[in-house]
């Protein structure tokens, strides 16, 4: 660590794998009430499960980019944050809204209030007061980290995580605008959700792994920033109006079936140049980097997104397929496996890669970092796989059979318990990851252990 | 390769590129803002009733187990065009007494089959609601969904 202030992304890092744990918790109960239905509905019902499982992996997500950029950005710009205070404070609004909004949806103290009570739309269910909270604590974040980068060196990797950063928090204005026309709500509802995720995040995630690769390589800063350049073009050229997809069948205008099939079908390229400047960069790279897990995480985020973000988006994205898929098991499938590759092992990344410098150790236990990998990873695939089957399944008899959603979903009882299972193999994973590095003080295998080369 | 495409070259594609994409989004989404005040949602009108019932779908998270129109959780019935299938579409009254007890009869607490909380609403709320699930049938929506199943 060369900067004080880095320290800083260490209580992000923390508290974003305290809501990780809770997330994959939230999705493992809610996988179980798909095999069992009854369990806690009286208690703790689906809607709230599920409302906890999408808004913890949202803020946890976001806490670890505000932690990488808090991390990555002093030694950028090299020179330390602005305001470390201003970072702390911005960090206590946001779990003092966290909290606002889990206790208003477990106990609904205020219902109806404008301003305290629940606000069901998906993924953007705060309460109003926590929906302010959170435009005041993304205005802190910018004013910090704009002043930070302006007042020292300027690379591509701080522009594009910047112009990400900048980009996603004024479209988080949109979440404040709830029109009374269902159509136009869903219309600004994707104006926060796409381009977050389709457009801006993917700006993140490409700089954070640009970051890393020139870290853990040792290619050089030129070719890789040149890269960084041509693939978040290649994002923000096909997302923008890849946004279409969202516009088929919420009563928007039919020519969105050809922008959003046509564009959609270039939100794969983005995708497959990240994995390939992954590749290409460590194969091309000289350096020896001792954070093995590190590396890992970055080209199996690249990877995993690719075939999660970019195949299975795909998959269901023309219009003639998506009028029979939409809304079904295989949005589910594409959803978790996208969510994961791109952007929660972009964040194991970073972590991998920061947490052993701001807790002052060598890299240790890569050992237990790398099995996490291997298990939530596996156990992610193998969710996509049943869910994708299922999916299918379901898109067969209830849009072509035309049979009633509940009998069809009875029919697949015996692929939500497989997805339960895989769910399990993710949690024990996540749980494994926070394990590996909050805990051990020491590396399993011995850091002077000679490897042997073959033939000798 | 490098001497063409330089990282200021990049760069600027960058920038100048994604405004250019913003620039058509933006003239576009102007249109379909316009397409659906005046064409897709003009099937019923938006009237008091409708609003609050869409605030009571809101309040109640119902977005977290339904889909509407395709979007939401997978957990339950597609809502957007429930009052076709009920064939309740024109019926405001029928509707409103369909949804009344079927929403009076949850949880249903039959083993193993999926549980719908219990909403406790005012009859205002509950034909609001009513009102506003026939307002969202009326959309057009392109077609979908496929058949009535939803």
């Amino acid at each position: 660590m060369k900067y004080q202030s880095q320290k800083v992304a260490y209580a992000y890092f923390l508290v974003a794998m305290a809501l990780f744990a809770i997330q994959v918790l939230g999705g493992l109960l809610a996988g179980w009430i798909y095999v069992s239905p009854n369990f806690l509905s009286e208690l703790l019902p689906f809607n709230i499960v599920r409302m906890l499982h999408t808004n913890a992996l949202v803020v946890w997500l976001l806490l670890g980019f505000f932690g990488a950029a808090f991390y990555l950005i002093p030694e950028e710009s090299e020179r330390e944050i602005y305001s470390v205070k201003l970072a702390y404070l911005q960090l206590l609004i946001l779990v003092v809204g966290t909290l606002g909004a889990v206790l208003t949806y477990l106990f609904n103290p205020f219902p109806g209030n404008w301003l305290l009570g629940m606000q069901g739309r998906e993924f953007i269910e705060q309460p109003m007061w926590v929906k302010l909270g959170i435009l005041v604590a993304a205005l802190l974040f910018l004013f910090n980290i704009s002043m930070t980068v302006l007042a020292g060196r300027k690379t591509a990797i701080t522009n594009v995580l910047l112009t990400g950063l900048w980009l996603l928090s004024l479209l988080w204005l949109f979440a404040m605008v709830n029109p009374d026309n269902l159509s136009l709500d869903k219309m600004y509802w994707w104006f926060v959700i796409h381009l977050w995720v389709e457009a801006t995040w993917e700006l993140v995630m490409a700089s954070i792994l640009a970051f890393l690769l020139l870290k853990l390589t040792g290619v050089d800063r030129e070719i890789v920033e040149k890269w960084l350049y041509v693939i978040v073009a290649t994002a923000l050229f096909s997302g923008i109006l890849g946004t279409g997809h969202h516009f088929y069948w919420i009563g928007l205008p039919g020519y969105w079936q050809w922008i959003g099939s046509i564009f959609s079908t270039l939100e794969v390229i983005p995708f497959f140049l990240m994995m390939s400047f992954a590749f290409v960069m460590v194969w091309k790279g000289r350096r020896n980097h001792p954070n093995k897990a590190a590396l890992l995480w970055s080209l199996g985020a690249s990877t995993v997104a690719f075939f999660g973000a970019g195949v299975w988006g795909f998959l269901h994205t023309l219009h003639g397929v998506n009028f029979y898929s939409h809304g079904t098991q295989i949005t589910a499938a594409h959803g978790h496996l996208a969510f994961y590759g791109a952007y929660v092992a972009t964040n194991l990344a970073v972590m991998s890669y920061a947490l052993p410098h701001l807790r002052g150790r060598d890299p240790y236990n890569q050992v237990l970092n790398m099995s996490s990998f291997w298990l939530m990873t596996g156990g992610m695939a193998f969710m996509t796989f049943v869910l994708t089957f299922a999916g299918t399944i379901q898109t067969h008899m209830q849009r072509v059979l035309g049979e009633g959603f509940m009998d069809v979903q009875e029919g697949l009882s015996l692929f939500y318990l497989m997805r339960f299972g895989s769910g399990l193999a993710v949690v024990i994973g996540a749980l494994l990851f926070i394990y590996s590095m909050m805990i051990p003080r020491r590396e399993l295998v011995a850091r002077d252990a000679k490897i042997i080369p073959a033939g000798e | 390769m490098s001497e063409i495409l330089t990282k200021s070259r990049a760069r600027n594609i960058f920038y100048g590129g994604s405004l250019f994409f913003v620039a058509i989004f933006g003239v576009l989404s102007f249109h379909s803002h316009r397409y659906v005040v005046n064409t897709s949602t003009a099937g019923m009108p938006l009237t008091d009733e409708v609003v609050l019932g869409k605030h009571v779908w809101e309040r109640h998270s119902c977005i977290n187990c339904h889909t509407l129109h395709g979007e939401g959780a997978y957990f339950a019935p597609e809502l957007g065009n429930v009052m076709t299938r009920w064939g309740t579409l024109d019926d405001p009254e029928t509707a409103y007494e369909i949804l009344d007890s079927w929403m009076a009869s949850q949880p249903s607490g039959v083993e193993g089959r999926r549980q719908m909380p219990y909403f406790e609403l005012t009859e205002e709320e509950m034909r609001g609601l009513a009102e506003f699930l026939r307002w969202a049938d009326q959309t057009d929506t392109q077609g979908w969904p496929p058949n009535d199943a939803g």
